[in-house]
């Protein structure tokens, strides 16, 4: 550990560490717009100019490694000519397209103007003029006019998806991005040079104009398309998921996400086939009931049925908190031996990057609560051959994994299904719950290497109330009131499985008073040794690993 | 109490009263030859200046396109929260356009800061102040409502200019 002066505070830096990178590790912002942690070093736009005490010359931060005694100022009068001459020249041939640019709010150039120029241009000819709506791929939008050159795509492209598909073109002021000849920016990542981009020049072609990003609120919560379980952010605005971003979190995602969680995972919240109420069969039709109706059917169909009758099916989809409760309902008021879950591996679809071969956010989790899946398979079994007569589903779409499932589920006698859309397993069960989805309940994932993550409400259904859950609010949630039309939202009566399932703890005589899933996850971590020490604290934004005492889990 | 006692008691002549009256009477008589600023309404309509702050509307361009593109600025200064913008992709040269633009009446409150943010000059403040309603729902007026020819605009918009 070296120190140096950034200015007038001491800041100490690794060997080897350029000084952007000890800045930004002490808190000290200096601009660049080239510069990304993550990627390599390409000193291409200069406005992380500084001076250095006994240097000639201004030094670029992002490539000048840091020495011991160095003295760098960042707001001498000197850098500051400098970051404001950068900027006009940037600026000369910028579009003031920001009226229609989807990157306004959110654009480093926006920023740095306001901070770092002087406000006033002296470029009085016409402006370069570029190809505006170029389809780089199927999911990215190309300006080539908003584009300052930093070349921060195609380094993503290069180092991190590790396809070659971008390249510079041309020279000069006329210098542009294009992909090589006979490719497209399809890789399965293209979506992360949207969020790379210091300006609009790449834009998500899926969240095109949708909403303006001061609109939006934004909920820290963890992607469900693959046991890696990239953090992510979720943009809502009206109480409807507009876009995924990935956030930064070293240990498991870095700042990446792929194209598939990005945009095919939300969807789903949306969605018109949303379940909005509970469903009971009656006279061979769904019915819509009420929760209690549902609670007291179940329980009394339930009753009904030897212990060995009985089958019960988890998911890797829902929630620790969910399995947890589930096993125990099947252990504890079920007494019966007969739990698994499906497995959602897909083998050969991994990657060396993140996407993983389980398509679930959290088999590690559902195993750890003692839901297996190799016990899967003997169950299907044991319904086709009618010793299993009913089931109760969580969260599975049993149906689309195997179409010969429909034939064997036809053949229980009784069947619940907790799901978030209607599908072909929910359209033979004799109950139907309507289940909170990932993104309207809080609830802890846990990622292929053992991460446990939290994911928190970010929709409201009707159970929820923004401002009292802690939920996040945007600018019109914050002003608004319930009676505006943004206030008159969509809201679902869906609830968190493990809620149900808690009510159906007490229907059969237990009492168990859990509120919240906090408290449950606090039994949890009482219980199983892997949760040992775990709270939704102590996880916070950047998740915790749990301690795998057998190892091979 | 102590009796209050007048500054000035009156005058023999104001005691009189009747020159009094008389002279009530000629400044009566002076007003009636002097020009009227009442009007008739709603028989007469009144037309305000270009500096009146009427409903505000959407800019329609001769061609029937609105200039707005949907920036959303309208919206986030709005210190009433009364517009809301839906914004929406299109094929002509400015690639936005508001698929959805609405002002709630019952909330907006002429300040005008809407046509002052506006970087397109595509919502002004009209001459217009004739707002009834007779339920909550019409008050939102839409696109349908909101848009006017820009020549009927002009007024308006020479003034901002000239006061820029």
């Amino acid at each position: 550990m070296g120190k140096l002066t950034i200015d007038g505070r001491e800041v100490e830096f690794r060997q080897g560490q350029t000084i952007i990178e000890a800045a930004t590790d002490s808190g000290i912002d200096i601009p660049h717009f080239c510069w990304h942690p993550s990627l390599s070093v390409s000193g291409n736009c200069r406005v992380c100019l500084v001076e250095i005490e006994k240097m000639p010359k201004l030094a670029i931060a992002c490539a000048t490694v840091a020495a011991e005694g160095m003295v760098v100022h960042t707001k001498s009068d000197k850098a500051l000519s400098a970051r404001n001459a950068v900027m006009e020249f940037i600026l000369i041939n910028h579009p003031l397209d920001c009226p229609i640019c989807d990157e306004a709010g959110e654009c480093k150039l926006q920023d740095y103007a306001y901070n770092h120029s002087t406000g006033e241009g002296r470029f009085t000819e016409e402006k370069q003029h570029k190809d505006k709506r170029v389809e780089l791929g199927p999911y990215v939008m190309f300006d080539a006019e908003r584009c300052i050159s930093c070349s921060r795509c195609i380094r993503f492209c290069d180092e991190v998806a590790q396809e070659t598909e971008l390249t510079f073109v041309k020279r000069g002021d006329r210098v542009t991005i294009t992909t090589f000849p006979g490719k497209q920016l399809d890789n399965p990542y293209s979506l992360n040079v949207t969020d790379i981009c210091p300006v609009g020049a790449l834009t998500n072609r899926d969240f095109r104009f949708k909403s303006r990003v001061w609109d939006m609120s934004s909920t820290q919560s963890v992607c469900s398309g693959c046991s890696r379980g990239c953090n992510i952010d979720i943009w809502v605005r009206k109480n409807e998921i507009l876009r995924l971003t990935p956030r930064h979190n070293e240990q498991v995602n870095s700042y990446w996400m792929c194209d598939h969680g990005r945009l095919d995972t939300f969807k789903e919240v949306n969605s018109e086939s949303r379940i909005i109420a509970p469903m009971l069969r009656r006279d061979g039709t769904l019915m819509q009931a009420n929760w209690s109706e549902a609670v007291a059917h179940i329980t009394s169909e339930f009753k009904a049925f030897s212990s060995d009758e009985i089958g019960v099916i988890g998911s890797a989809h829902a929630t620790l908190e969910d399995n947890y409760l589930l096993a125990k309902f099947a252990k504890e008021i079920l007494k019966t031996k007969n739990v698994a879950m499906p497995s959602h591996i897909k083998h050969g679809t991994a990657d060396k990057i993140l996407i993983t071969e389980d398509k679930s956010p959290n088999a590690l989790g559902a195993k750890l609560m003692g839901i297996t899946s190799e016990n899967f398979a003997v169950i299907m079994h044991a319904i086709e051959t009618g010793k299993i007569k009913a089931l109760y589903v969580m969260e599975e779409d049993l149906v689309a994994l195997d179409h010969k499932f429909e034939a064997i589920l036809a053949k229980l006698d009784f069947l619940v299904v907790h799901s978030v859309v209607k599908n072909a397993t929910t359209a033979l069960a004799n109950v139907v719950l309507p289940a909170a989805s990932y993104a309207e309940k809080n609830g802890t994932w846990v990622n292929i290497n053992g991460m446990a993550q939290r994911i928190r409400p970010a929709v409201a259904t009707q159970e929820l109330d923004r401002s009292l859950d802690g939920m996040s609010l945007s600018r019109l949630d914050k002003f608004g009131t319930n009676f505006d039309r943004w206030g008159q939202v969509n809201k679902i009566d869906a609830r968190p499985s493990w809620s149900f399932i808690t009510m159906l703890f007490n229907s059969f005589g237990h009492k168990l008073k859990f509120k919240m899933a906090e408290e449950v996850f606090h039994d949890v971590a009482k219980h199983v040794k892997e949760f040992h020490g775990l709270d939704y604290d102590v996880m916070g934004n950047q998740g915790a690993k749990i301690s795998l005492v057998a190892e091979k889990v | 109490m102590a009796e209050k006692k007048r500054l000035k008691d009156l005058t023999l002549w104001e005691k009189m009263y009747v020159p009094e009256v008389v002279k009530g009477l000629k400044s009566t008589m002076k007003q009636m030859f002097q020009p009227r600023f009442t009007m008739e309404y709603p028989e007469v309509k009144f037309e305000p200046v270009g500096s009146y702050r009427g409903r505000p509307v959407l800019v329609m361009e001769a061609g029937g396109e609105e200039r707005c593109v949907a920036c959303g600025l309208c919206s986030r200064v709005c210190p009433a929260l009364a517009i809301e913008v839906q914004a929406g992709e299109t094929d002509r040269e400015k690639e936005r356009y508001p698929e959805k633009f609405e002002i709630n009446m019952l909330r907006c409150i002429f300040c005008g800061l809407c046509e002052e943010v506006c970087p397109e000059e595509a919502i002004v403040m009209s001459k217009d102040y004739e707002l009834t309603f007779s339920n909550r729902e019409d008050a939102i007026y839409g696109k349908d409502k909101l848009l006017k020819p820009i020549t009927e605009l002009q007024d308006r918009i020479d003034f901002l200019r000239s006061n820029k």
